[in-house]
């Protein structure tokens, strides 16, 4: 999967935990905490919801990396190319 | 006959407005079966039934406010026999209700104008819904049955878009945020100029303009000002070591799948409900001037909704009986409901004892309000490294503050201190 099918697949999932969210513009390198008002429910919620869609668990001690949307794009894409797919 | 009637859906609830009926008169119902979506002004909450039988009658139409205790709907019960049709519809039944209180609140809402089209949302017919609109002195007729997320509603009322005129392409046909950012970008009308300043206006630009006050900022008004004029708060607090806490969460998640992972906010739900049982004075209403205490521990957990969208308080039910892992599944569960505007009313209202955490949004305390009729509100802030001495040793721990609110009718400080001492005890040896 390209970055761009990734990128897609996050904020596919943001929506999907936090519907009341605005995802309009959101800006690749702001905080997803700051810019959406998501807690850690809602990232716990978005690590299972981008697992289901990608097929990629992050370990708890990886999570604090994904702070934003490039983030978790460039650590999906890392994920992915290593083969490291569940 | 088995009446259906407006239930209350939280302590503050006086009455509610139906958005939607999920049944129609010939309809078999269970129970739990949800067959209406309620606002009650702070939230749009799935409302069950709790009886079974088959729906006789719709008696309330979409769109209308109705008190606490007004008929809805009957049910005829299994072996009854079909009721005598009466010669008025459904519609005029409802018209004819003069105790309906004068609807001052809903002309304060967003107007609605009247249904343009069949709601894409609509899978079976509603007879009731769409009869003729009751003529009443109501400002507001009747919206279209529709299905909104909470965010699509806001930007719609900002956009002044009639929701009932859009379709919805989200789950169920449920209108979203791009249905209505689609709809606001179709051809605009005239547009406003921009008023010119006046001699007499200030030299400032950024006169402020009164914002109107939303439902659910008006119910929140109301029910902290019951709660401070009626109840004689006291406060306590305590501060812990959370270490061994979040150590033990580490290690009961690293052998987890991540649907199975677990969060502070569960071990904190249940040192509150174990806590409680040992101190049940905190664990019940002041009603007609004693104090009740309530035989189970159904926790409320204060969830806040983004973009200054309120508070709402879903209810964990027996919390003290549950493990760990029950009690984050729920507060899972219910969080991502609360938030996206689809609780039920089994999950609202009937809370003994309501939890309140700011920790995530970096305050050290907090002091909660409690929400009459309970006695008791519990708060908890941040996790921060701070100086702790610990065996003689001052060395930098993970320490969190938690708090109580409390009716002193009810409850006196030396119980109140039992209490978080006890919260304390638990979170400090997650392990008992």
């Amino acid at each position: 999967m390209t970055k761009d099918p990734l990128r897609g697949a996050v904020l596919r999932a943001l929506g999907d935990v936090a519907p009341d969210a605005d995802l309009t513009g959101l800006d690749g390198g702001a905080d997803l905490r700051e810019a959406l008002e998501i807690d850690s429910m809602d990232f716990l919620n978005l690590a299972i919801a981008v697992r289901d869609a990608t097929g990629v668990e992050v370990p708890e001690a990886d999570m604090p990396r994904l702070a934003t949307l490039d983030a978790w794009v460039a650590y999906l894409d890392e994920r992915l190319r290593a083969g490291a797919g569940s | 006959m088995i009446e259906f009637r407006m239930p209350s859906l939280g302590a503050d609830m006086d009455e509610g407005t139906l958005l939607e009926w999920r049944i129609a008169p010939g309809d078999r119902v269970h129970r739990g079966d949800i067959v209406a979506v309620v606002d009650t002004d702070k939230a749009e909450i799935e409302v069950e039934s709790w009886q079974e039988g088959t729906v006789e009658q719709i008696v309330v139409p979409v769109g209308r406010k109705v008190p606490v205790g007004e008929l809805l709907a009957t049910f005829r019960e299994d072996g009854a026999a079909v009721a005598e049709k009466e010669e008025r519809p459904a519609s005029s039944a409802a018209a004819e209700n003069g105790e309906r209180p004068a609807p001052s609140a809903a002309a304060e809402k967003v107007a609605r104008p009247a249904p343009a089209a069949t709601p894409a949302a609509v899978e079976r017919p509603i007879p009731a819904a769409r009869a003729e609109p009751p003529r009443t002195s109501s400002p507001a007729p009747a919206p279209a049955r529709f299905r909104a997320t909470p965010l699509a509603r806001r930007l719609a009322a900002e956009r002044g878009l009639d929701l009932a005129a859009l379709a919805g392409t989200g789950p169920d046909g449920a209108i979203t945020r791009d249905d209505v950012e689609a709809a606001a970008t179709a051809p605009a009308a005239t547009p406003t100029p921009m008023p010119m300043p006046t001699a007499s206006a200030p030299a400032s630009q950024s006169q402020s303009q009164p914002e109107p006050t939303s439902g659910m900022r008006r119910a929140i008004a109301a029910a902290m000002q019951r709660a401070k004029r009626e109840i004689p708060h006291y406060y306590l607090e305590t501060a812990l070591d959370f270490g061994a806490a979040r150590a033990w969460l580490e290690a009961a998640n690293r052998e987890r799948p991540i649907d199975a992972r677990l969060l502070p906010p569960a071990l904190l739900l249940r040192a509150v409900a174990r806590a409680l049982r040992e101190v049940p004075e905190l664990n019940g209403f002041w009603i007609d001037d004693r104090l009740e205490i309530a035989e189970a521990v159904h926790l409320g957990f204060a969830v806040s909704l983004r973009g200054g969208g309120g508070l709402l308080t879903p209810v964990v039910r027996d919390a003290d009986a549950k493990s760990v892992d029950e009690i984050m599944r729920a507060l899972r569960e219910l969080v991502s409901r609360a938030r996206a505007g689809r609780l039920r009313s089994s999950e609202v209202g009937g809370a003994t004892c309501t939890v309140t955490s700011l920790g995530e949004r970096g305050v050290d305390k907090v002091f909660g309000i409690i929400a009459p009729p309970q006695v008791a509100m519990v708060g908890f802030g941040a996790i921060a490294e701070r100086p702790w001495v610990r065996d003689g040793w001052l060395a930098a721990r993970p320490v969190l503050t938690a708090t109580l609110s409390a009716d002193h009718r009810a409850s006196d400080g030396q119980r109140g201190a039992r209490f978080l001492a006890r919260v304390a005890r638990l979170l400090e040896h997650p392990e008992e």
